[in-house]
C-alpha cells in the first residue's frame, strides 16, 4: 500500500483534540504575566518566551509529521509553505501566507492575520518593548533544527571538498517579528532566515 | 477430477505460536544514532553486544539508505557515488527480506528511524511502522519527563506497542491458517 497523501491543514485541525480557545489564550497571558512578574526585564521575557517556544519546537515537530504525512521538502520555499498552510492551520486554527522572499531564497516572512493567543491583550507601556507571541518565534525555530533540508548550491561544492563523511544537515534560522498588531501594526509579521545548514557527521567513528 | 493444486514447494517457515507473536525486534533510532529503544520478542540467537548489535543496525540503514537513493534510476540528478544523498531527493528503501526474517523501515523528516523484524511472509508494514510513530508521538514526545535524545523509558509505551505489535501477529497466523485450505479444496 502506498503512503496515504498529505492531509491538509484543515483535515487535521478538524480531527485532533481541541481545547477550549479562551483557556489557551488565557493560559498563555497567564504565563507572560507571571514571566515577567518574575523576571522584570522585558528582554529577559523575551528571551525565556523564545526558549520556551524551542523547547516545544522541538517535540511539536514529530507530532506535525506523525499527524499530517508530509514528506521531506525538497527545499527552503517548500519548508516555509508547510509551515504556513499545514503546520499553524494544524496547531492553531489559523493560515499564514508566505511573502517577500528575498533573491536567494532564503528569507521570508509569515503574514498572520489572526492570532488566537493575543485575544483580549493590550500591552500597557510598561511593556513596550515585549514580544508577546515571541513564542511562536521559538517554536518554529525549534522545529526547523530537527528537520533537514536539501543545500543551496553553494554549500554542495564546499562538502564535496571535505574528506569527512557527513549526513543530513539540520537548518539553523533566525526567526524575527517584524511587524506585530499589539504595537499598531494591521498584521503579524514573522521573518525567518534560514542561517546556515550545520552538516551533522555520521555518529560512530571507524575506530571504535 | 482430480486437480493438482498450487502446493509450495519451498518448506513455509513454521506458523507462528499460539501466543501470536509475530514480530522478533524493534528498533527505534534517533538522527545522532541514539537507539532510544530496543525490543525483543522473539530472538533465538544472539551474537553480538548489544551496543555493537544498535551500531550495526544504525550503520546498515544508513548505507542502505544512501545506496538505494544513488540507485534510482528515475532520478535526474546523479551525485558521486559516496556523497551521501540529501534527504528528500530520491527514494529510499522500506523493507528487505531473507528466508527467516523480513526487516521493515521508516525514517521520518525529523530523523527518527523505525524498524520492525518479523516473519518473513509479513506483507506492506509501513502502515504500521506509522502507527508505531503515532505512538511514540503521544506517549513518549507528548511526556513532559522525557528528554528528546535519550533512551525512552516508559512503561505504558513499551506496553502498548507490545499489544500492537502481538496484534499484528494474530492477523498474520490466521491468513496463514487460511491458505492450507485452498489447497484441500482443490484436491479430490
Amino acid at each position: 500500500m502506498a503512503p496515504a497523501a498529505p492531509k491538509s491543514g484543515d483535515v487535521i485541525f478538524a480531527s485532533v483534540d481541541r481545547v477550549n480557545a479562551e483557556l489557551f489564550t488565557l493560559t498563555y497571558g497567564a504565563i507572560v504575566r507571571q514571566l515577567i512578574t518574575d523576571l522584570e526585564e522585558v528582554e529577559e521575557v523575551n528571551k525565556q518566551l523564545d526558549q520556551m517556544g524551542y523547547n516545544i519546537g522541538v517535540r511539536l515537530v514529530d507530532e506535525f509529521l506523525a499527524k499530517s504525512s508530509v514528506s521531506m521538502c525538497v527545499d527552503f520555499r517548500e519548508t516555509a509553505d508547510v509551515i504556513a498552510k499545514v503546520g499553524f492551520k494544524m496547531f492553531l486554527g489559523v493560515t499564514a501566507s508566505v511573502t517577500n522572499w528575498d533573491a536567494e531564497g532564503t528569507t521570508c516572512s509569515l503574514i498572520l492575520e489572526d492570532n488566537p493567543l493575543v485575544d483580549f491583550v493590550e500591552l500597557p507601556d510598561t511593556c513596550q518593548g515585549l514580544h508577546y507571541c515571541n513564542i511562536l518565534s521559538g517554536v518554529v525555530r525549534g522545529a526547523l533544527e530537527m528537520l533537514r533540508v536539501a543545500l543551496p548550491e553553494v554549500f554542495k561544492q564546499l562538502r564535496l571538498i571535505r574528506a569527512k563523511e557527513v549526513e543530513e544537515v539540520s537548518m539553523k534560522t533566525e526567526v524575527t517579528w517584524l511587524r506585530d498588531m499589539l504595537r499598531g501594526d494591521d498584521v503579524f509579521e514573522l521573518q525567518v532566515k534560514l542561517l546556515k545548514q550545520v552538516p551533522e557527521e555520521y555518529p560512530y567513528k571507524d575506530d571504535e | 477430477m482430480q486437480f493438482f493444486g498450487g502446493t509450495e514447494i519451498s518448506p513455509s517457515p513454521p506458523v507462528p505460536t499460539a501466543s501470536g507473536n509475530n514480530g522478533n525486534m524493534m528498533y527505534i533510532f534517533n538522527r545522532n544514532g541514539v537507539c532510544l529503544l530496543y525490543r525483543e520478542w522473539n530472538r533465538p540467537l544472539k551474537t553480538l553486544s548489544s551496543q555493537q548489535d544498535h551500531k550495526l543496525m544504525f550503520g546498515l540503514l544508513f548505507s542502505l539508505k544512501s545506496l538505494t537513493a544513488k540507485m534510482d534510476p528515475t532520478s535526474a540528478e546523479k551525485g558521486n557515488l559516496g556523497v551521501p544523498q540529501l534527504p528528500g531527493q530520491g527514494c529510499s528503501f522500506h523493507s528487505f527480506r531473507t528466508n527467516t526474517y523480513k526487516l521493515s523501515f521508516m525514517e521520518s523528516p525529523s530523523g527518527i528511524k523505525l524498524i520492525l523484524v518479523t516473519h518473513p511472509r509479513t506483507g506492506d508494514l509501513r502502515d504500521s511502522l506509522k502507527y508505531i510513530y503515532n505512538l511514540y508521538v503521544e506517549y513518549v514526545v507528548k511526556n513532559p519527563l522525557y528528554t528528546p535524545g535519550t533512551p525512552i523509558r516508559s512503561e505504558l509505551f513499551n506496553k502498548t506497542v507490545d499489544q500492537y505489535v502481538r496484534g499484528l501477529g494474530t492477523e498474520l497466523a490466521v491468513m496463514l491458517c487460511k491458505k492450507p485450505s485452498y489447497v484441500c479444496v482443490l484436491a479430490d
